[in-house]
Parts: C-alpha cells; sequence; structure tokens
C-alpha cells in the first residue's frame, strides 16, 4: 500500500480535531447528552490515533513531542499557514 | 495557558494570488467583528463569570476564534505571497504595502487600526452574552459579504467553514444566556448583577 500523503494524514488529523471541538462545545451545554458523550469518547480515541499516524510519518504538532536527534528538528517542517506545494 | 498546535483548524491551499480578496479579508483579522476582537472579547469576559459552564464556554470558543484568526491571516497571506508591484498597485494595496510590507497587521478593510474600542467585556453576564451571540451574527453578515465578492472556491472554501461556526457560537452562547437565567429570579432577570451581587462576602466583614 502507498504511504499516505502529509496532506492526507494532515486532513484526517483536521477532521478528527474538528468532531472533537464541536462536540466539546454542544457538551458545554448538554452536559447529560448520552449520544454526545459517547461520541466525545470515540473521537477522542480517533483523533489521537490520526495524531500518532500523522507524527510518526511527518513530524510532531506539538512541540512536547519532537523526536530528538543530535540537532532540534520542531521549525523544519512547514508551517501550517504556508501553502503545501 | 495555551500551547501551540502545528496544524489550522481548516485547511488553506490557495493557488492564485489576489490583493483585491487579501484587502477586504483582512477585516476578519483585525476589523470591527473580526476573529482577534472575537478571541479577546470572550477571553477577557470569562474571568468574571460566575457560573462555570459559561465560563466554560467563553474559553473554548475564545481558544477556538484564535483559530480562527490562524485561517483568515493564512489566506490573507497566500493571497499576497507572490503578488508583483504591478498587481499591488493596481488593486490599492499599495497603501497597506507601504506601511508593512506583505506582513499581517490587524486592520480593518477600510485601513482603521484593530481597536479594542470594537468590543466589550461588561462585567454582567447577561449584558456579555448578548453582546457574544451579536458579534456572533455581526461576523456572519461580514463572511456573507465577503462572499459576494470572492468568486475563487479555493477562497470561498475556508470562508464558508468560517462562517458557519459563527452560526454554531451564536446557537451556543444563546444556549449559555439560557443557563444563566436558569441560575436568576425569572421574574425579573435584571433585578441583579449576578457578576457582582452574587459575591460571597469577605470573612470578617
Amino acid at each position: 500500500m502507498a504511504r499516505a500523503s502529509r496532506e492526507e494524514l494532515m486532513r484526517n488529523y483536521q477532521v478528527m480535531c474538528f468532531y472533537l471541538d464541536d462536540i466539546t462545545l454542544y457538551l458545554q451545554t448538554h452536559p447529560t447528552d448520552q449520544a454526545a458523550l459517547r461520541s466525545y469518547e470515540k473521537f477522542k480515541q480517533l483523533k489521537m490515533e490520526a495524531a500518532k499516524e500523522y507524527t510518526d510519518a511527518y513530524g510532531p504538532l506539538h512541540s512536547d513531542n519532537v523526536y530528538v536527534t543530535d540537532r532540534w528538528t520542531w521549525a523544519d517542517m512547514p508551517w501550517p499557514w504556508e501553502r503545501q506545494e | 495557558m495555551w500551547t501551540y498546535e502545528r496544524s489550522l483548524q481548516y485547511p488553506v491551499n490557495i493557488s492564485k494570488p489576489d490583493a483585491q480578496s487579501a484587502k477586504i479579508i483582512i477585516t476578519q483579522f483585525g476589523g470591527p467583528d473580526g476573529e482577534l476582537a472575537a478571541s479577546q472579547r470572550y477571553l477577557s469576559q470569562r474571568y468574571s463569570m460566575p457560573f462555570k459552564q459559561v465560563a466554560g464556554l467563553l474559553t473554548d470558543i475564545g481558544t477556538e476564534e484564535m483559530a480562527h484568526m490562524e485561517i483568515v491571516c493564512a489566506i490573507v497571506h497566500q493571497l499576497t505571497k507572490n503578488l508583483s508591484l504591478e498587481e499591488i498597485k493596481a488593486s490599492g494595496l499599495d497603501t497597506y504595502f507601504v506601511d508593512h510590507t506583505l506582513g499581517l497587521w490587524p486592520q480593518a478593510a477600510s485601513g482603521t487600526p484593530f481597536s479594542a474600542t470594537v468590543l466589550q467585556s461588561k462585567g454582567d453576564a447577561i449584558t456579555d452574552l448578548v453582546e457574544d451571540m451579536a458579534a456572533e451574527q455581526k461576523a456572519r453578515t461580514t463572511y456573507d459579504n465577503l462572499l459576494r465578492f470572492i468568486d475563487n472556491p479555493e477562497v470561498r472554501d475556508p470562508l464558508k467553514f468560517l462562517r458557519a461556526r459563527e452560526i454554531v457560537h451564536f446557537q451556543r452562547f444563546g444556549e449559555g444566556l439560557r443557563i444563566v437565567q436558569d441560575h436568576l429570579n425569572s421574574k425579573n432577570f435584571y433585578a441583579i448583577n449576578p457578576e457582582f451581587d452574587l459575591r460571597k462576602p469577605r470573612c470578617g466583614s
């Protein structure tokens, strides 16, 4: 199977983050909605998996997750506001 | 505190520069109903909000507005990055360029600098939440107006996402207002200011 592109893995991560952001806001005002609570659990897991998949292939999403070699690499990758060429 | 996440909340990939669009979209960075104002409005209001649930809502929405500010700035940056001097002059962006080159600076479409006078933190839960609901609608109208002028789907797509979030936030703030009112006397919601008049007395006083 071909390796997923940076764009595909980032897109997958963004989708999971968005589900979680939206359900989190909803839960603030609907704290006992059982279906929403189950969605929160589900997407929390999926977001974690998506973050790991992206990080393993293309590098960290957070600066506390940098893989240390003999130099600091956090700034090596493109910043999110740059167009993906 | 906050931590930086190396991803946009919604992707921005614009292949064609367009100074004219950048000139008007920048208003959602530093304009009266822009994302910078939105984030500072909610994040300032939350400290004195006595109802935990609503303070949480202000924190989460204020945080999301910072992510929206980053999306708007990414759009303006990508629209202006490869402009020629001729394009800058023809579009009228030269008046911005002389002061900021192609750096991002918070201003309205009219050129008016960002100002905290466009937002309020009143220290009254009902007043602030009604302000917040109005702010979401004003931002939604601004995105509607931007979309009237912009044809490029690469630019429209993230703007449509941001517009949709204004509607969701309006809904959530409406629910926040209901939560506040549930704590108050339904015969007169305005009898007291819950942020000031319900404070616990100090020890010894």
